[in-house]
């Protein structure tokens, strides 16, 4: 009996290891084709603006004089025959439009995503800690309006805007993302992962139920907090309807659209911007991928 | 998850009560020496502390966490919500049924009517219908290949889930240049076709292929987070039952169809929810890759808001949104329905 088992063991072994060969080199190659697009807008960010025209010429339509040379097919390169950091000189010191778009996506995402955290954890913490019909009620609300598209959700937004006054400004876009459900429900879920005996044994010892929140569910949903305003950022970061029906003023644009209405020649200068652009999701995202890994995890049930 | 959480306080109660009945029935006896002694000690302890424990009890359902406080925290995202989306709604269903906003006429359905024959929403519709069936179905079914294979025992599995996971962080407007080299008529991929497998140039952006080309981009875009969805679901399978399929000599296969897929449905009616909401975010590839006119199949509902909302038609606009929402919900309905039905056996 033994026997038998241990012969079957090894003979899959070998066979399971070929396959785990297979699937580790197919998983390998898929993971580059991912990470290709991103890798190729980096490294081209670095091509001075000749080197583009040459390469993308017959894309971008670059032909402004009849010296610039153009070859005829398209090249897409990895690594630029000159590394040049000209575009990024002209993207910080030379081009107050693009800067200027730039400052505009700040000013749209950091408060959105400060105060809908700030607004959320509040709304969360009374989510998981009421019982009640009406409670279940409101959430189900919630969970309706965070499910619906932009598409459903900008037609009241513009009438509101309208009717306070506010259409045409910052604040049409800043005051809804703010109050967007999205935070709540997701930080909701984390706070009802909190046992409530924590916070029946605090109120034993005497803590004030301010306390309990910022003492109790407050730290322990830090990572969930993290996840959650990575998950806001990018997606207010990558914004394109909300400017686009709420402002009628181009030069309030973010970024975000601005860039797909690049005059041919800057082609470069719009490399180096999509990179910038970039830079502070990146950069959240590399530090926070664990916590975020975590709070997507935690998000696997509508309920 | 939420009957769950509700039942489960009562089920502690209950398993509490149970174990402190089986303390003290349990005879000392049958741990003699010095340790029965002292257990016996302080199961005595554990009587008399039982009564004030009990009054704690009572105290604590008399404590109900419907505080003041915990009322007054949800307040400000309260009034946010019903000013900015519930409030506004309403209006919004009234103007559908209105003539115009200032004679407030009322005229029934015909808004709707006249929307739904409105050729261009016909169009917008069917188009962003199309793009969610093909899309939707497939990230689906790829994340979860995806997912699977980050579950075989591969090395360098973090490695791989931060390149799957990092498309998902890189602005559209960032990588639209790229794809534009990629996909552009006389772009690399066309090149590369052409010099491979000697195939004419298509015209990928402006034909019947665009559909693909923004199918490409939303499975890029969002395949990372649905995977990570499907890779917690995989990992809270229990292992005992996959073992134990296993030795009673069950294939890989037949544990991935019977056993897995059946227990990570409600994972699959969720990560299906999730990307119908993505797939109608498509319209920023769409906008920013083809700006204001697009190839005629690229012609999506937000395209058709944002022409009705140029010229201001506030019924139009009504009607087209409630008309959305009532398919929203529906279809999430119909998802969440599937779920009670398929996940009724899973859950206990």
């Amino acid at each position: 009996m033994t026997k038998k088992k241990k012969k079957r063991f090894s003979l899959s072994k070998t066979w399971s290891n070929i396959l785990l060969g297979i699937v580790t080199v197919f998983t390998a190659i898929s993971a580059v084709i991912f990470l290709l697009p991103t890798v190729l807008t980096i490294t081209n960010s670095f091509m001075a603006q000749s080197e583009i025209n040459a390469n993308y010429g017959m894309i971008f339509n670059t032909v402004t004089g009849n010296k610039t040379f153009i070859a005829e097919k398209v090249n897409l390169k990895f690594i630029p025959d000159m590394v040049s950091f000209g575009q990024y000189g002209t993207f910080l010191l030379k081009s107050p439009d693009y800067l200027l778009k730039f400052w505009n996506s700040v000013i749209y995402t950091v408060p959105i995503v400060i105060f809908q955290i700030l607004v959320a954890l509040g709304a969360s913490y009374s989510f998981a800690r009421l019982t009640g019909k009406i409670k279940e009620i409101i959430f189900f609300i919630y969970i309706v309006v965070m499910l619906m598209p932009y598409q459903v959700t900008l037609v009241p937004n513009y009438l509101v805007a309208d009717k306070l006054g506010i259409l045409g400004t910052r604040l049409s876009i800043i005051l809804p993302g703010i109050f967007s459900p999205f935070a709540v429900y997701l930080l909701t879920k984390a706070m009802k992962r909190i046992p409530k005996a924590f916070s029946e044994a605090a109120k034993l010892d005497g803590a004030s139920e301010f306390r309990i929140f910022t003492d109790i569910y407050m730290p322990m949903v830090r990572g969930s907090i993290f996840s959650v305003m990575i998950l806001i950022f990018i997606d207010y970061w990558n914004m394109v309807e909300q400017p686009m029906v709420l402002l009628s003023d181009e030069g309030m644009y973010p970024l975000s659209v601005f860039l797909s209405k690049i005059n041919s020649g800057d082609t470069g200068l719009a490399f180096a911007a999509a990179v910038v652009y970039m830079i502070p999701s990146m950069l959240l995202f590399l530090y926070g991928e664990d916590a975020l890994v975590e709070g997507i995890s935690g998000s696997a049930t509508l309920k | 998850m939420f009957k769950k959480k509700e039942k489960l306080p009562v089920t502690g109660a209950k398993a509490e009560d149970k174990g402190a009945v089986k303390v003290g029935l349990k005879p000392a006896p049958l741990q003699p020496g010095a340790k029965g002694a002292d257990k016996a000690l302080s199961e005595q302890e554990g009587k008399k502390k039982s009564k004030p424990r009990e009054k704690f009890r009572e105290k604590r359902s008399v404590a109900d966490p419907n505080t003041p406080f915990a009322r007054a925290l949800l307040i400000p995202s309260i009034l946010g919500v019903i000013t900015f989306f519930v409030a506004p709604f309403l209006i919004v269903i009234y103007y559908s049924f209105l003539d115009n906003p200032i004679a407030k006429e009322f005229v029934g359905f015909s808004n709707y009517g006249a929307v739904l024959g409105n050729s261009a929403f016909q169009t917008a519709a069917k188009n962003t219908l199309i793009l969610s069936a093909v899309s939707v179905p497939a990230a689906v079914v790829f994340s979860l290949l995806l997912a699977l294979l980050l579950d075989a025992k591969i090395p360098m599995k973090s490695m791989f889930r931060t390149f799957f996971l990092s498309p998902m962080m890189v602005p559209v407007a960032s990588i639209v240049l790229i794809w534009q080299v990629i996909f552009h008529y006389n772009g690399s991929l066309n090149y590369m076709l052409a010099q491979l497998f000697d195939l004419a140039p298509i015209d990928w952006m402006k034909s019947d292929k665009s559909l693909m080309v923004v199918s490409v981009l939303f499975l890029w875009k969002n395949l990372g987070y649905n995977m990570i969805l499907f890779m917690t679901a995989l990992s809270n399978i229990p292992k005992d039952l996959i073992e134990v399929a296993r030795l009673e000599g069950a294939g890989g296969i037949w544990v991935l169809t019977h056993l897995k897929l059946r227990y990570i449905s409600p994972t699959v009616v969720f990560v299906t929810i999730l990307s119908l909401i993505n797939s109608f975010k498509l319209f920023r590839e769409v906008y920013l890759l083809t700006g204001d006119y697009p190839y005629q199949s690229l012609y999506l509902l937000q395209h058709f808001m944002n022409n009705t909302f140029r010229s201001l038609d506030y019924q139009k606009l009504s009607s087209a949104a409630l008309i959305m929402a009532l398919v929203m919900i529906f279809i999430i309905g119909l998802l969440v329905l599937t779920e009670n039905v398929f996940g009724e056996d899973i859950e206990e």
